[in-house]
Parts: structure tokens; C-alpha cells; sequence
């Protein structure tokens, strides 16, 4: 029997978009033939912020703007940041919610430093994240939420915009709520309702200012909105009447372009990490013939992986959403113990709750795979902000000696071809690997070149057959995994636990030397799991500095080594998708250059881990603010290294 | 079925059994190696999921496949194969303590979601491999270990709570009580989604004697209310009958026996088998046992089977290619 969804608001794309709002395709006109003759500037980059209320739409707007950014071929890097609160309260600094986007004419690593322009949608946006302008930076804000009220309301004792506090800026005072309304007057909408497409109206001027095309956005908002014809009307008039009042007012006298950015042939679509990551899994799944099974329980910034997996079913994936962190990975466990690719995905809270069935894991030798993207910690921490302070829970977070494999991807599009490593791992050497993401990384995003179905790696896996004697802890003597033994299968039927186990029986056995053999018996087998060497990127080979990081500080130590070596320095850069075990060369990388600088977004635990196991005595560069780094700081950080 | 042919001795695994003498686990034991053969299916389709605790030793013992695991948590392990494995038979075996304290959270939600488990809570009403602690079972003023003074709290009452998370079945039986104890596995086997089975269990070492109300010859057969369904409810002295909106235990020579409450499994109300579950007491003066409730209600395993067998049927296989190239793409040259 089926159960019939209770609400229908799922609908797919497709089906949505066939049920346009009337007068919808009124809108639907080419505009960017209509621009008249206004001075067009061409840039190499740029990096725009939105901020607004958290209710103010920022995010989609930001999305929009990145999607409009991405099919024209620029290459870009996104950085949401919101507040944890769904709705905090209005106008505050707590409620402001912000999104980043650098796109350029060139390849671009991080969602920049500081913004050229910043769209502020009240004074609250403006308080919040002028600090982060340099002088000379553009400003657009909403003049219309300039009132007396909004503006005490922040701490504001007089208006920014008139009392020349604002003079080293260039600053567009827009009464956007009222044109937005007066746009919208001919639609039965009431002023709230109008008022709350002023973020469509935003998003048409930036995008007549740069030269973004529209119809993307028409079509994504005639298919969210195609049930309510009304506010589709709405958003597609404000849209349009942003992208005109950027064409004929005279407060906007040149617009921008960017050239497409030179990048290797091939079809490209931007991707967040989440998606990337929920992509990997199905992929691992299709290239391993495994059943994908996610035992999952909502925690930010992951729940967005579960969502994703949950819509496509037609792969035959199973979504499970558990009463709590133990049951989503115990089921992940349980269905891996019959077959499945087991997939668990959580934040730090989860990661600790999830830690006793990690160490069953471990002691029943079987695949499973843990995704944490990290968040701020500890305990409830700062849930949408980033952090990188899981490493050293994820590397010994449980009791008893515990190894587990511990992968960490480099950028969103990377979380694709980590999700399919650590498939790899779990199901090659039967063992939980840990996933380490951020929220920096989980709601960052990029263009990413679409790789060909054919060319990922085959993940194919042999069951335990049918056979006598059955041995369920003998271990292939090249990787030291026991066999995957799955019920179903006549013949091998056996008993495991969490009890140490005999090696090669795999009865229990309380005997000493046995737990000795058997606790040296899986550190070697994760010790010997097999994986690329660090590649070091030296190009003179006269560097004297390493930049060595681990996770989403990737972006911005590449683009601080490019900033560097034009500066004419000579600096090293190699960056660890692997953390447990390490690349086998990773002792002799560190022993090659005088000073290895190692930046991370908490208080040394990469360094902590290296200095142990090589007695190098690496350099932190560490921050905890939950952003991530920005390219100057890296910069600084690494020239003092260099020039004290 | 029939050309499955498997004795007691298929399913009796080589390990010796550890308990300690006269424990009621291994009667509990040797009833269900006796019964599984019954069932007619293959060992390797058979699978025992357990937590932590004397009576999580049980899969050991099982010549099928078998999992001991961690305290409180075999059934959130249980679920995910059961879902991503509904070939299997699959049971839990679990103790008070397990089921009810540490993993009280698991046991209800996959007795809501109706899982296809058949969950055997060994309750002795005391935590036995810790030697001697009181559990969520143990009966108010209970003198252990830790609770020199006896306990303060109030026990659980494992049917009532089953039944409060919508079981679809819920059953009790006795340790000692073979055939009384296979009827029952029979039918919870024969149900299709969750079933609960608390099995009254005897730990001589650390609370011996706790339902003598029960076993011992001279009291049993007047406490032990037999729920057969279609039957009326009785024991050999007392019966159950109506009264106001709830049952009462009277004596049989005190009413006709066709005012005796008849027993439905089936009924849909959840709040009669519920009433059924308050007759009993920590006293166990009165103590029903059998089925007290068995309804139809679709497992969560066939219904996540199904949801994802018809978007199949209607969509066709998901293609890999196709959706890594969704969304908005464009192309380099
Ligand atoms: C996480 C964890 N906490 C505590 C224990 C210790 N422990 C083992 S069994 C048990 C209680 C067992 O009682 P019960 O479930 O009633 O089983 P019984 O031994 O009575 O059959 C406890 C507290 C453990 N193994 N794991
Ligand atoms: S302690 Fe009690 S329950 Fe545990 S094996 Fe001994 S008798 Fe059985
Ligand atoms: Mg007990």
C-alpha cells in the first residue's frame, strides 16, 4: 500500500512549470536589448555582499545572482552567513543575514575579502557590515528604512546617509521600498505584500549593473511562484523595475561587465557542497551497484545533505530520518551490516552522540560513513557558522584505541569526489570513515566542471560467498579487511559484536595477547589504507615556507599564494584531503622546507596531530570567528613568517 | 516451505552458553531453538540483534546470523536492516534496562514506525550483568546495591507502554512456560509489523524468585488471566469483567460466565487492550498474559519499499548522467 504525501508543495520542477501564472509571460522579453547608450566599464572582479533582515530574501537573492553569474561563465565562490534564528528580530544587527559572491574574469579561490559593493536593505545591514568596506567601496541601500525608528533602533544617533559619515563611500540612496510599491500598485496586493518583493527589485538593478542576463531568474521565479499568479506578478515587475530604474536614472551612469574566465572545456553548473556531497553519494552508490542507505537526524548545516538524497529516491535510495543522532547511525550501521552503502550525516553535537556506535563500527569491521560538517563549537556552539575544531573528535572522539579513516574536502565541488573516496575506503577496508565538512563549504559554491559518468572510479565490492568453515575475521593480507559477510548467505552465518573479538574466528575472547594482536591489528589495517601522496606546489623550488592546510582553508591559502609569489615570494603550498592515515610522503614534506605554516579555523589540532607524529614544529596561524579566512589575513600571517 | 527441513540442532550454535545456573534465559533459549525450526525459514534469513546485558547474549547462541550490540541500541540497528533488508526475519533481544532505560527512546519510535521486528524484552526487573542494580522494571522500594533504602521511583510497565506507542502487537509470556512461550513467538512471527514480547525471566542470582506469583504451582494458575482470543478472559478462580468504562478481576463463582469479557486481539481501540495492561500490578496478584493486542497496520520497511518501488515504476531508474547535468548548465568550448 502507498501513503499519499499530505502536501503537495514538493512538486518537481517540471511539473510546476507547466502552470504558469497568467500574464507571467508579459514579462518574458528579451531586455537586454533594450539598453540605451550608457558607459559600460570592464572589470577583471568583483565582490558583492547583500544584507538585508533575515526575512528579507538576502539568500535567494544571492543565489539568483550567483546562478545569472555562473552561465556567463565567470568563475565565482559564494559565503552565505545568516543568523541561527529562522526569523530573529527585525531590524536588529542580531537579524542580519548576508550573502558573499566573488565572480571574476579569472579563477577565483575564495568569496573575496571585502566587498566592492554592498546592497544594505536597512540600517541594521549597513551598521552590521560597513566595517568590512574599504574606502571607495560602493553602497546601495534602501533609503525608505532610513527612519528615525530603524535607525535608533541599531544605535544610530543620526542618519548615516546625511550626516556625512558615509563620505569616503560611494553611496546610492534608493527609496527601494517605495519604488517597489508604486511599481506593484496596480496589482491588488496589500502594501506588506508589495513591500516584500523589494528584494527582486534589488536584484534586477545589480543586475542591469552588471550586465547579468535575466531569463534564468524569470523562469526560476515563474516556477516558485506558478500557483500564485499574484506574487509571481509581483516579483517579475520588481524585478523589472530595478533592472530600469539602473537603466534610466541618472544616480546609476555606468554599468560593469566581467569577461567569462578561461576554464577547461566541458559543461559546468555551479554547486553548493551539500549538493555536491548528496551527488558523490548517489554516484558511489550507481558505481558500486550498493544500496544507498542515510540514517539521518536534522542538525544545521547538514540537514541539507538529507534533503537532497531524500528527493531522489528513484535511485533507490533510502533517506531515514531517526528519533536522534544514535538511531540515524545505528541504522546506518545496521544496513550496511546487510549490504548497503551506510551514510550518517550530522554536525559536531551529532558527531559526539554518535561515538559509541563509530567504536561498534570499528569493532565489527564494517563500512560506514560519517559526514560531519562541522559548525562552531562546542555544544550548540554558533550552528551556522564555520569551524574546522571536530578534528581531534573525529580522530580519537571515542573510547578505547578507535582508529577510524578521517577525508576532509578541499571546496564544495570537491565534496563530490569525497563522498565517492570515502565509499571507497569503507567499503575496501570495511571501516567508518569521517567525512569532514564545513558550513563554509556545506552552503559555499562554485562551478564545477561536470565530470563524464564513465570516467569515475569503479567501486565495485565482493560479498563473503557461500562456503565452509566460514572465517569472519580473516583478513585479506593486502588490506587487512575482514570479509563482508551479509546475511543472506547460506552457509557463513555468524555471530559479532562489540566484544573483542578472536582474530580469525571472530569469537569472543577476553585473552591478553589476543587484544593486543587485535588492537594492532585494525590501527594497521587504517594505517595501511592507501592513499594519494600530498602534492606539493613549489613551482621555483627556491621556497623556504610551506602553506600547509586541511579543509575549506584551501581557497584562501591559494589565493594567498598567488597574491604572494606576484609579490615576488618564494612560497610552498600543499593542502591534505587525508588526515587519517596521513599521505606517506607528508614526513618528508615537512622535513623539506625550514618553516611549514599551517593555518586553521581552530586552535592548532592539524599542527597538534603533526607535530606528534613528525616532531616538526609547525607554525598555527589560527582564528575561531566562525568565517573563513580571508586571503590578507593568510597574506600577513605568512610575511611575517617570511620577513619577521 | 515445506522443503525446509531444519531440527533444534541446526540452530544451536557451537559457543558454550555462560549464564549462570538456573537463569530463566536458558529456558527462553532452548524454547525458541526448538520453535525457529517451526517457522521454515533458511538460517541465513534469520537474523538476532541484541543490546547489552545477560539477555543480549542470546544471538551467541543462535546457529543463524546474529549481532550483539551496544547497550540500548539494537533496535535503531535492527531498523536500518530491516528497511534496507525486508528478506530477513529479524529479532531483537533485549533487557529491561535496555530496552526501557538506556534504549527506551528506540524501542518506542520503532514501535510506532512499526518496524518489522519481533523485539523479545527479557524483563527480570533488575539490571543482572551489572550485578544488581534496580531497573525501570523493578517494583517501588526495591533494595539493591543502589538503593540501599530502597527505590523511589516508579516502574514501567512495559505493555502499557508498548501499547501507549501504538504497538501493533503486544504480548507477555513466562520464561519457564515452554509452550505458552512458543504460542506466543508463533503468533508475533506471524504478525507482519512490530511485535513486542515481554518475556517474564527469573534471575536467581539477583532477584530470585520475582514472579514465583506466577511459576509456583500453588499460585500461577489464579493469578495468570489467560488472553485467548475469541475466549473469555480468566484465570482458574478469578475472571474479567466490565465495569463502568474499565475492567475488574472478579471471582468466576461470582458472575455467570457469559458476563465474562470476551478477548479481541483485533480490536481497533487501542484503550481496551490498554485497560488489559493496568490489571497488573507489581503484586502480580492478576496477570494477564497471551496477545493482548494484534492489529494490521502497514510495516514501515514495506512502506519505504513501496514509496521508492513506484517513483521507480512511474519515473524509471534514476540516470546518474542526467542528474549531475540538472539544473542550470553551460558550456566551456
Ligand atoms: C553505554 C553503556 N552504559 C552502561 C553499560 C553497563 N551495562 C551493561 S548491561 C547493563 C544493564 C543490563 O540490564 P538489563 O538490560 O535489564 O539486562 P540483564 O542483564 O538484566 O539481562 C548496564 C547498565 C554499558 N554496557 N554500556
Ligand atoms: S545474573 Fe541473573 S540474569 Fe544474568 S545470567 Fe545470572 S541469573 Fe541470568
Ligand atoms: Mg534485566
Amino acid at each position: 500500500m502507498a501513503i499519499k504525501p499530505l502536501c503537495h508543495s514538493q512538486k518537481s520542477d517540471l511539473e510546476q512549470g507547466e502552470n504558469l501564472g497568467e500574464g507571467a509571460s508579459l514579462f518574458f522579453s528579451k531586455w537586454q536589448d533594450e539598453r540605451v547608450a550608457k558607459p559600460v566599464l570592464s572589470l577583471n572582479q568583483v565582490t558583492i555582499r547583500f544584507a538585508g533582515d533575515s526575512g528579507d530574501g538576502m539568500q535567494l537573492t544571492g543565489d539568483r545572482f550567483t546562478m545569472d553569474t555562473a552561465s556567463l561563465g565567470n568563475d565565482l565562490s559564494t559565503l552565505p552567513n545568516f543568523p541561527a534564528e529562522i526569523r530573529a528580530p527585525q531590524g536588529t544587527l542580531l537579524g542580519v543575514s548576508s550573502f558573499q559572491l566573488h565572480f571574476a574574469d579569472h579563477l577565483v579561490q575564495t568569496p573575496g575579502d571585502a566587498p566592492d559593493i554592498l546592497v544594505a536593505m536597512n540600517p541594521a545591514a549597513l551598521k552590521a557590515n560597513i566595517g568590512d568596506l574599504q574606502r571607495g567601496a560602493t553602497i546601495i541601500v534602501d533609503k525608505d528604512e532610513f527612519t528615525t525608528r530603524n535607525l535608533t533602533r541599531v544605535g544610530y544617533l543620526q542618519n548615516p546617509l546625511e550626516d556625512g559619515s558615509l563620505e569616503s563611500y560611494k553611496i546610492h540612496a534608493v527609496p527601494l521600498t517605495s519604488l517597489t510599491v508604486a511599481a506593484l500598485s496596480q496589482l491588488s496586493l496589500s502594501r506588506k505584500e508589495a513591500e516584500r518583493s523589494k528584494n527582486m527589485f534589488a536584484l534586477g538593478l545589480l543586475t542591469w549593473m552588471y550586465h547579468r542576463p535575466t531569463a534564468s531568474t524569470e523562469n526560476f521565479l515563474k516556477v516558485k511562484f506558478s500557483k500564485k499568479p499574484e506574487i509571481l506578478e509581483a516579483n517579475l515587475l520588481a524585478y523589472r523595475t530595478g533592472w530600469n530604474y539602473g537603466e534610466t536614472t541618472e544616480d546609476f551612469s555606468v554599468s560593469y561587465e566581467i569577461a567569462p574566465a578561461k576554464m577547461p572545456p566541458g559543461r559546468y553548473r555551479n554547486i553548493s557542497g551539500n549538493t555536491a556531497m548528496a551527488y558523490g553519494l548517489i554516484a558511489a552508490s550507481q558505481r558500486s551497484g550498493l544500496k544507498l542507505f542515510l540514517g539521518s537526524y536534522p542538525i544545521t548545516p547538514a540537514s541539507d545533505i538529507l534533503h537532497e538524497l531524500s528527493k531522489h529516491k528513484k535511485f533507490g535510495v533510502i533517506s531515514f530520518q531517526a528519533e536522534d543522532e544514535i538511531a540515524a547511525i545505528g541504522s546506518a550501521l545496521g544496513a550496511s551490516y546487510g549490504g548497503s552503502l551506510g551514510i550518517t550525516t550530522t554536525s559536531g553535537p551529532g558527531v559526539a552522540l554518535k561515538s559509541e556506535m563509530i567504536g561498534l563500527g570499528v569493532m565489527l569491521e564494517l563500512p560506514l560513513i560519517i559526514i560531519d560538517v562541522q559548525r562552531g563549537g562546542p555544544s550548540t556552539g554558533l550552528p551556522t557558522k564555520t569551524e574546522q575544531a571536530d578534528l581531534l573528535q573525529a580522530m580519537f572522539g571515542r573510547n578505547g584505541e578507535s582508529p577510524v579513516a578521517v577525508i576532509a574536502p578541499s571546496s564544495p565541488s570537491d565534496c563530490f569526489a569525497i563522498a565517492m573516496e570515502a565509499a571507497r575506503i569503507a567499503t575496501t577496508y570495511r571501516v567508518p570513515v569521517i567525512i569532514l565538512s564545513d558550513g563554509y563549504i556545506a552552503n559555499g559554491s562554485e562551478p564545477w566542471k561536470i565530470p563524464e559518468v564513465d570516467s569515475l572510479p569503479d567501486l565495485h565490492v565482493e560479498f563473503a560467498k557461500s562456503q565452509e568453515n566460514f572465517q569472519p575475521y580473516l583478513r585479506d593480507p593486502k588490506t587487512l579487511a575482514r570479509p563482508w559477510a551479509i546475511p543472506g548467505t547460506k552457509g557463513i552465518e555468524h555471530r559479532i559484536g562489540g566484544l573483542e573479538k578472536a582474530d580469525v574466528t571472530g569469537e569472543i575472547s577476553y585473552e591478553a595477547t589476543n587484544h593486543d594482536l587485535m588492537v594492532r591489528a585494525r590501527a594497521a589495517k587504517v594505517a595501511g589504507i592507501e592513499v594519494p601522496n600530498l602534492a606539493v606546489d613549489d613551482p621555483t623550488g627556491e621556497a623556504d615556507v610551506l602553506l600547509l592546510g586541511w579543509g575549506s582553508t584551501f581557497g584562501p591559502i591559494a589565493s594567498a599564494v598567488e597574491m604572494l609569489r606576484n609579490n615576488g615570494e618564494h612560497i610552498a603550498q600543499a593542502h591534505l584531503r587525508y588526515i587519517n592515515p596521513f599521505p606517506r610522503n607528508l614526513g618528508d614534506v615537512l622535513k623539506k622546507y625550514s618553516k611549514v605554516i599551517v593555518p586553521e579555523m581552530n586552535l592548532g589540532q592539524l599542527s597538534m596531530l603533526l607535530r606528534s607524529q613528525y616532531l616538526k614544529d609547525v607554525i598555527g596561524y589560527n582564528m575561531v570567528r566562525g568565517l573563513p579566512f580571508t586571503t590578507s589575513e593568510i597574506v600577513e600571517a605568512t610575511m611575517e613568517v617570511l620577513h619577521g | 516451505m515445506a522443503d525446509i527441513t531444519l531440527t533444534k540442532k541446526d540452530f544451536t550454535s557451537d559457543q558454550e552458553v555462560r549464564w549462570c545456573p538456573g537463569c530463566g534465559d536458558y529456558s527462553i533459549l532452548s524454547t525458541m531453538q526448538s520453535y525457529l525450526p517451526e517457522l521454515g525459514i533458511e538460517r541465513e534469513n534469520i537474523v538476532f540483534i541484541s543490546g547489552i546485558g545477560c539477555s543480549s547474549r542470546f544471538p551467541y547462541y543462535l546457529n543463524t546470523f546474529g549481532m550483539h550490540s551496544i547497550h540500548g541500541r539494537a533496535p535503531t540497528i535492527a531498523t536500518g536492516l530491516a528497511i534496507s533488508r525486508p528478506d530477513l526475519t529479524i529479532f531483537v533481544v533485549t533487557g529491561d534496562g535496555d530496552a526501557l532505560s538506556i534504549g527506551g527512546n528506540h524501542l518506542i519510535h520503532s514501535l510506532r514506525r512499526n518496524i518489522e521486528l519481533k523485539i523479545l524484552l527479557f524483563n527480570n526487573r533488575i539490571y543482572g550483568l551489572t550485578k544488581g542494580q534496580y531497573s525501570p522494571t523493578s517494583e517501588q522500594g526495591k533494595i539493591t546495591k543502589s538503593t540501599p533504602l530502597g527505590s523511589l521511583d516508579t516502574p514501567f510497565n512495559p505493555i502499557s507502554l508498548a501499547l501507549g506507542a501504538e504497538a501493533s502487537f503486544v504480548a507477555r509470556t513466562v520464561d519457564s512456560d515452554r509452550k505458552h512461550l512458543t504460542e506466543t513467538l508463533r503468533a508475533a512471527t506471524a504478525h507482519k509489523g512490530s511485535a513486542l514480547i515481554e518475556i517474564y525471566q527469573n534471575c536467581p542470582i539477583f532477584n530470585d524468585g520475582a514472579f514465583d506469583m506466577v511459576t509456583d504451582k500453588e499460585t500461577k494458575g489464579g493469578a495468570l488471566l489467560q488472553l485467548v482470543h475469541g475466549q473469555p478472559i480468566k484465570s482458574e478462580t478469578h475472571g474479567l469483567v466490565h465495569s463502568g468504562a474499565s475492567l475488574k478481576v472478579v471471582e468466576l463463582a461470582s458472575v455467570p460466565e457469559s458476563e465474562l469479557v470476551v478477548h479481541d486481539a483485533h480490536n481497533p481501540d487501542p484503550a481496551y487492550a490498554f485497560a488489559l495492561s493496568r490489571l497488573s500490578s507489581s503484586a502480580l496478584d492478576h496477570v494477564p498474559v497471551g496477545v493482548f493486542r494484534d492489529v494490521e497496520r502497514s510495516g514501515y520497511g514495506s512502506l519505504v519499499n513501496s514509496q521508492v518501488g513506484e517513483i521507480i515504476a512511474a519515473q524509471g531508474a534514476g540516470d546518474i548522467g542526467k542528474l549531475l547535468n540538472s539544473g542550470d548548465t553551460w558550456s566551456v568550448d
